[in-house]
């Protein structure tokens, strides 16, 4: 490419080097993302203090309602718009090469954010409150079909510009060897994307049909079982995107390597393989499907990506105790992590992303996708308890630590309100888990889900749920109130870095492709990782600490099972 | 050198791997065989197990195999809609509709015996959600879900329906009995 026009920046703060198409569709789309997260963060507040009974905020119709764009907006267009941006990153900026086909990710910015005015203004016109899960045979507006057709289209785009670029970078030699760890994180994720979308497309193209009048009828347990492919995929997704945001943390942060490629790069492989089976969690206690494909699906193929999860589980923090202590932080199994920068949010907010996922997210996840105890949790309130530890505490907050590295070397400004970004993380992680964990505990007492009034008040024969569960939900609501204050200091903290921080220098414009420096990593060579040693203690004892956990709740479960009712 | 750098050695899939590593994998793998053993353990020796026995149906017929039920083994009405409650022999089959936005009829079982409970959906999904035991069922309508049950301790329970079902959903609940 011999053009007059310099095409890369070098970020004079990190060395990173950003294609100048890359590095507007990055800003684009997650600019879209954090958009997003404010309207859904706004709707998840009226939603919190609807479901505190104490409250009960808003009418029946508006709650179900904003429950739907709530789900849609944050699930799907709050973090697909941020992945899109990750994609771009970790193929044009990581691999230091040029954007394939801009002009097309303009093309699939476009259809995404179509897409989500088209279903937003279905759903905000009252004409597809059906939740985010859409089951048939309860319509919609054929307008909310379409619309998230054209977002998964547009998402679609985006990763075979991902893969694109994978090709330039390699077709033009910008890098040696094999592509970096992270990168190979969002492969991953890229893959289980398109294998979501095709699921996605398989079963709501048939459904936006069936709502314009072209088919007469659509089953509902198919449906169930291909949305799902497309539902529980696209949490698979995150999953992948968000391990791949914390190596690159630990790597950014910590200048920590990854203490086996080979160990992370297979469990990376296994997520490829398995995690798709999981659209049977959302089956298990569903008629018309054999017990032998719920129980094979449901662990994913023996929990072989489960397996995955507690490898990266190890492996994370792993790689940030070894770089500690080449450092010098080798007192003790602890001192590595005691002396971590707990006040910079790119850490903390990663750690407790780690943690939250692991401890909250992860072992209930586990649990209540086991066939028979599924039946003691499906569809209460636990559910959303556990999906709000994996993509909240999780992705969301792995996502809210990487911006904070992204706005000076991105935006090229200075971070306002530095004192509430350091605090920002705990304020959201400590107050998502206080909420998660409320919502768990209510689940277990039986309240239900995607429910305005939990007190039956008008019904002919209400029913009254222990007062246990109703202290757990006054809980759910002080705790989702705290979370909602710290969604909000990340909002302020980016939007007004953006429109007002202090401009900082731009760096370089070049032509050439120059090598990634990273100043962090001069200091230190070929730390961790040797193999063959026992270089991570302190991990290990988490991991067994994690692990003891695990096992308790998994049988505490099973031991409550057993005195429920016969059923066979 | 980093995660964000292309492996330090070319070769990456030789380089020896931690024994920490190693060790987890082998630990973290055996948890996972007892999870997945687990489930075929409990469907032979436990005796809480969804049962896959399912037939398609349409919904009128499955609204008259409940009618009949009905006309054979009400024993009262309760409340101002007058809602039926069945008192059916034990080991025999007790139909349950799912409906917009109520549970029909109303059952009365006996401690200790066994049913075979018919579950299926009239229009849209719902939740069939046993309160306080807290054992949920998805109900889907077109499919009929026989469920062998065998309560185990007598009172007044509830069925809430926890599927999202329309602007009725949570007035959705009704009455069990097991005397």
């Amino acid at each position: 490419m011999a053009t007059a026009e310099a095409q890369f920046r070098i970020c004079p703060r990190t060395g990173l080097q950003f294609h100048k198409s890359a590095e507007t569709l990055i800003k684009l789309n997650a600019v879209a993302a954090v958009v997003a997260l404010l309207v859904g963060g706004v709707l998840a507040l009226l939603i919190t203090l609807t479901r505190w009974q104490a409250i009960h905020l808003i009418d029946a119709d508006n709650f179900y309602l904003y429950l739907t764009a709530h789900g849609l907006d944050m699930l799907v267009v709050w973090i697909i718009f941020f992945e899109m941006a990750i994609l771009y990153f970790c193929s044009s900026t990581l691999l230091r090469c040029r954007l394939a086909t801009p002009r097309w990710a303009w093309l699939a910015f476009a259809l995404m954010v179509i897409g989500t005015l088209t279903f937003n203004a279905a759903i905000f016109s009252g004409n597809a409150t059906v939740m985010m899960t859409s089951y048939v045979p309860m319509p919609a507006h054929p307008a909310f079909y379409l619309g998230l057709i054209l977002f998964a289209v547009g998402a679609l785009i985006g990763c075979f510009i991902f893969l694109g670029t994978l090709v330039v970078a390699k077709s033009e030699k910008t890098y040696e060897g094999s592509i970096p760890l992270v990168t190979f994180g969002a492969l991953t994720a890229c893959i289980i994307a398109i294998f979501t979308i095709a699921s996605g497309a398989i079963i709501l193209i048939p459904t936006f049909l069936w709502s314009v009048g072209y088919i007469s009828h659509i089953d509902p347990a198919m449906y169930r079982v291909i949305w799902w492919a497309f539902g529980h995929s696209s949490q698979q997704i995150n999953v992948a995107a968000h391990i791949s945001v914390w190596y690159a943390i630990a790597a950014i942060v910590f200048g920590a390597k990854p203490m086996s490629e080979r160990v992370s790069r297979t469990a990376f492989l296994l997520y490829i393989l398995f995690l798709q089976l999981a659209s049977a969690h959302h089956i298990l206690a569903d008629p018309a499907v054999g017990t032998e494909w719920k129980i094979f699906n449901t662990s994913y193929a023996m929990y072989l990506a489960v397996l995955a999860s507690m490898l990266h589980g190890l492996t994370v923090p792993g790689a940030i105790e070894a770089a500690q202590r080449e450092k010098g932080y080798t007192k003790g199994l602890f001192e590595w992590l005691r002396k971590a920068p707990w006040g910079n949010p790119v850490f903390s907010g990663m750690f407790i992303s780690l943690i939250g996922f692991g401890f909250l997210g992860g072992i209930s996840g586990v649990m209540m996708g086991t066939e028979q105890l599924n039946m003691i949790i499906h569809n209460t309130i636990y559910v959303p308890g556990h999906f709000h530890a994996t993509v909240v505490i999780g992705t969301t907050l792995a996502f809210m630590s990487l911006t904070y590295f992204l706005l000076p070397t991105l935006f090229n400004r200075e971070m306002i309100l530095p004192g509430w970004a350091k605090w920002q993380p705990y304020v959201f992680g400590l107050g998502m888990g206080v909420f998660t964990l409320a919502m768990m505990g209510a689940g277990t007492l039986g309240v239900p889900r995607r429910h305005w009034d939990i007190t039956f008040a008008g019904a002919a024969l209400p029913y009254e749920y222990p007062g246990t569960a109703l202290l757990m939900i006054a809980i759910f609501g002080v705790a989702g109130v705290i979370a909602f204050i710290g969604g909000g200091m990340y909002i302020a903290i980016t939007v007004g870095t953006i429109l007002f921080g202090r401009k900082l220098d731009v760096g370089t414009y070049t032509n050439t492709i120059s090598p990634l420096r990273l100043p962090v990593q001069a200091a230190l060579t070929g730390h961790g990782g040797h193999g063959g040693g026992f270089g991570v203690p302190g991990t290990f004892v988490f991991a067994l600490v994690f692990l003891g956990a695990f096992v308790l709740y998994y049988f505490v479960n099973w031991k409550y099972l057993s005195t429920v009712w016969g059923l066979s | 050198m980093s995660a964000i750098l292309p492996p330090q050695h070319r070769i990456w899939w030789k380089q020896p791997v931690d024994k920490v590593e190693i060790l987890w994998i082998v630990i973290a793998f055996v948890w996972c065989m007892i999870m997945f053993f687990m489930m075929p353990y409990w469907h032979v020796y436990g005796k809480q197990n969804l049962s896959p026995e399912t037939y398609r149906v349409k919904p009128e017929l499955f609204a008259k195999a409940a009618q009949e039920m009905v006309d054979k083994h009400k024993v009262r009405e309760e409340t101002e809609q007058k809602i039926p409650v069945v008192a059916p022999p034990a080991g025999s089959d007790v139909y349950l509709i799912a409906r917009l936005w109520d549970w029909w009829p109303i059952l009365e079982l006996e401690k200790g015996k066994t049913y075979r409970l018919h579950l299926s959906a009239m229009d849209y999904q719902h939740g069939f959600s046993l309160q306080p035991e807290n054992i949920n069922v998805q109900v889907l309508p077109g499919y009929q879900h026989v469920i062998t049950i065998q309560p185990n301790r007598s009172g007044q329970y509830a069925i809430v329906c926890n599927e999202f079902c329309g602007i009725g959903h949570h007035k959705m609940v009704s009455r069990l009995y097991v005397k």
